[in-house]
């Protein structure tokens, strides 16, 4: 519950950026640069003179945009792949979960940063990257389920009164998937962020001027010693949200999934 | 056993070669001529444009490149850098050693960090201690690890002066200044590896908890210190050999946020600079050599844990 609080207030900081930011994050002011936090600047400002709550909170835009992305693009691709995997099974499931263990194999950031510099520099590259490095998980996790419940007696019902394969998957399977789907997406989307704010911090994601939690953090790492605010502060920002994600897929995960109460309540 | 391990290589075969095809196919991604990106921008002239075509087989079947590729690869040949012309190979051979050390040191750290954590969040789960536990261990998966890097080096290196901020020392030239230079390092990465064993070990230990023979133990009268440390812990520790081949599998690709903070001459850092240079054959060397690191600690936890609980490999 603290986790979603904590998350309704980001994104909502976030989308009303324009109305509720102090100034204008691109603005630069050189005689203010490296203020201290202060009445006018809470959060003070970085080695342009430009305000650094401000640009948090247009970051957050960006950064958990970037993040629900590369969630999209791995949901969108991975559910697919797992469904006709545990569907099918034999040889197509066997096909399909080694280029996914070829796909885990690799290292997530290794692997993000290899396809970012081969399709080029971009925001969204970056995040087609890290939406490819997690394919896998939802894979994984649809496939299993969908192992089992295609030997549910309502599939062996739908098979009987003719349901097509499709049919059957769409209608009958995947609704019964939503839930920890659900919970993945929650979690994802907090390693997603944390992918994104590396890739931004080693100059790969998101490209300065533009504001952005990671980037913010790797330009302000050269002046910790003057001003420790301009590291402190967006990486605090990563901290809370990636931990509120965290808490929200815990708490999805134990609203969703009798199961799993079950067993923290037996111990 | 044997039989076990033929099985278990049997499967690692092509698996190999799935990710080695993955890795040559990134030069696929690339828009425009490969050859150029093999050559560099500076360097482009028709004929080392012919060369390079000619040796890569650029104008042959995919497969063929392929073969060719991993032909040489497995010949230690992996071309040159485009930045500094130096082998990929002699460039590799330098800079693993540092990130293994990195990696299996946040490992270890990891290991006697997260196992008493973990304990404490299974036996005192609702109390206290048990929740600080488990938080330390949710901090450890959220936190950001450049970040994180950046506060021990502002708090320990720069306000308190205790240790070096960045750089390198190796063990044979001075082992106390490694010691020294390789402790924030160490820390940034391990608390992650703290967070991974904590959640793993304690989630292992809260099924053991609920198991038959557990309830025996206490029901012979066994105080629970006893029942977890002589009955619940031993159990609880098998997973812990693939959670731990499997972590250091990840704190490998990890390293190359913690080696570009400490500026750290390792695979990582290398890999980095790589994507920034657009230095296409030592990214690719460097992705290659990373993803069968990963695939061989992962055999080796998995061959371990084999001979270690004989359910698995009889299996």
């Amino acid at each position: 519950m603290a986790g979603a609080c904590f998350l309704v207030a980001v994104i909502g900081a976030a989308v009303l950026a324009p109305l509720v930011a102090p100034a204008d994050p691109l603005k630069q002011n050189l005689s203010d640069a490296l203020a201290a936090p202060s009445e006018r600047h809470p959060l003070g400002t970085d080695d342009l003179g430009r305000d650094v709550l401000t640009r948090l909170l247009y970051g957050a835009r960006l950064s958990l945009g970037a993040a629900c992305l590369a969630v999209a693009i791995a949901a969108l691709s991975g559910v697919p792949v797992g469904l006709m995997a545990g569907y099918a099974g034999g040889a197509l499931d066997d096909l399909l979960m080694r280029l996914v263990d070829a796909v885990q194999a690799f290292p997530a950031l290794v692997l993000a940063m290899a396809i970012a510099a081969a399709l080029g520099p971009g925001l969204v590259n970056v995040m087609v990257a890290v939406g490819i490095v997690y394919i896998p998980r939802f894979a994984r996790l649809v496939r299993g389920q969908t192992l089992a419940l295609r030997e549910e007696l309502f599939v062996e019902g739908a098979h009987a009164v003719g349901a097509s394969h499709g049919r059957i998957l769409v209608r009958h399977i995947l609704p019964n998937l939503t839930a920890p789907i659900i919970v993945q997406v929650s979690v994802s989307i907090a390693f997603a962020l944390l992918a994104e704010t590396s890739l931004s911090f080693l100059g790969i994601g998101i490209k300065p001027p533009t504001p952005s939690w990671g980037a913010d953090v790797g330009r302000g790492y050269r002046f910790m010693r003057l001003a420790p605010w301009l590291v402190f502060m967006p990486g605090l920002a990563i901290l809370l949200t990636t931990l509120a994600f965290n808490f929200l897929g815990d708490g999805l995960r134990d609203a969703l999934d009798p199961k799993h109460t079950r067993r923290e309540t037996a111990t | 056993m044997a039989a076990f391990l033929r099985r278990r290589l049997l499967a690692v075969i092509p698996l190999v070669l799935l990710t080695t095809s993955l890795v040559f196919s990134l030069i696929l991604l690339l828009p425009g001529d490969p050859a150029v990106a093999l050559v560099g921008l500076e360097n482009v002239t028709e004929e080392r444009l012919a060369t390079v075509r000619e040796r890569m087989g650029l104008n042959r079947p995919l497969y063929v490149q392929y073969g060719l590729w991993l032909a040489r690869a497995a010949h230690g040949d992996l071309g040159t850098s485009l930045r500094t012309g130096q082998p990929v190979t002699e460039a590799l051979r330098d800079r693993l050693p540092v990130t293994l050390g990195l990696a299996v040191a946040a490992t270890a750290f990891g290991l006697i960090v997260g196992f008493p954590l973990a304990v404490i969040a299974a036996s005192k789960r609702g109390g206290f201690t048990g929740s600080c536990a488990s938080g330390i261990a949710a901090f450890g998966v959220a936190v950001p690890n450049f970040w994180l890097g950046s506060m021990l080096v502002l708090a320990l290196a720069l306000h308190l002066r205790w240790l070096p901020a960045t750089g390198y020392a190796s063990w044979f030239d001075s082992p106390w200044d490694a010691i020294r230079h390789a402790i924030l390092p160490t820390l940034t990465l391990g608390a992650s590896a703290v967070a991974e064993i904590t959640r793993q070990l304690r989630s292992a230990l809260q099924d053991t908890l609920t198991t038959d023979y557990v309830r025996t133990a206490r029901a012979k009268g066994i105080g629970e210190r006893g029942v977890i440390w002589k009955h619940a812990l031993r159990n609880a520790l098998i997973p812990m050999i693939t959670v731990s081949g499997l972590t250091i599998s990840r704190l490998v690709g990890a390293t190359v946020v913690v080696e570009s903070i400490f500026a750290l001459p390792g695979l990582g850092r290398l890999n980095l600079e790589a994507v920034l240079t657009r230095d296409f054959p030592m990214l690719q060397g460097a992705v290659l050599v990373m993803v069968l690191i990963v695939i061989a600690v992962n055999f080796l936890s998995d061959v371990i844990y084999g001979w270690v609980d004989p359910r698995i490999r009889l299996s």
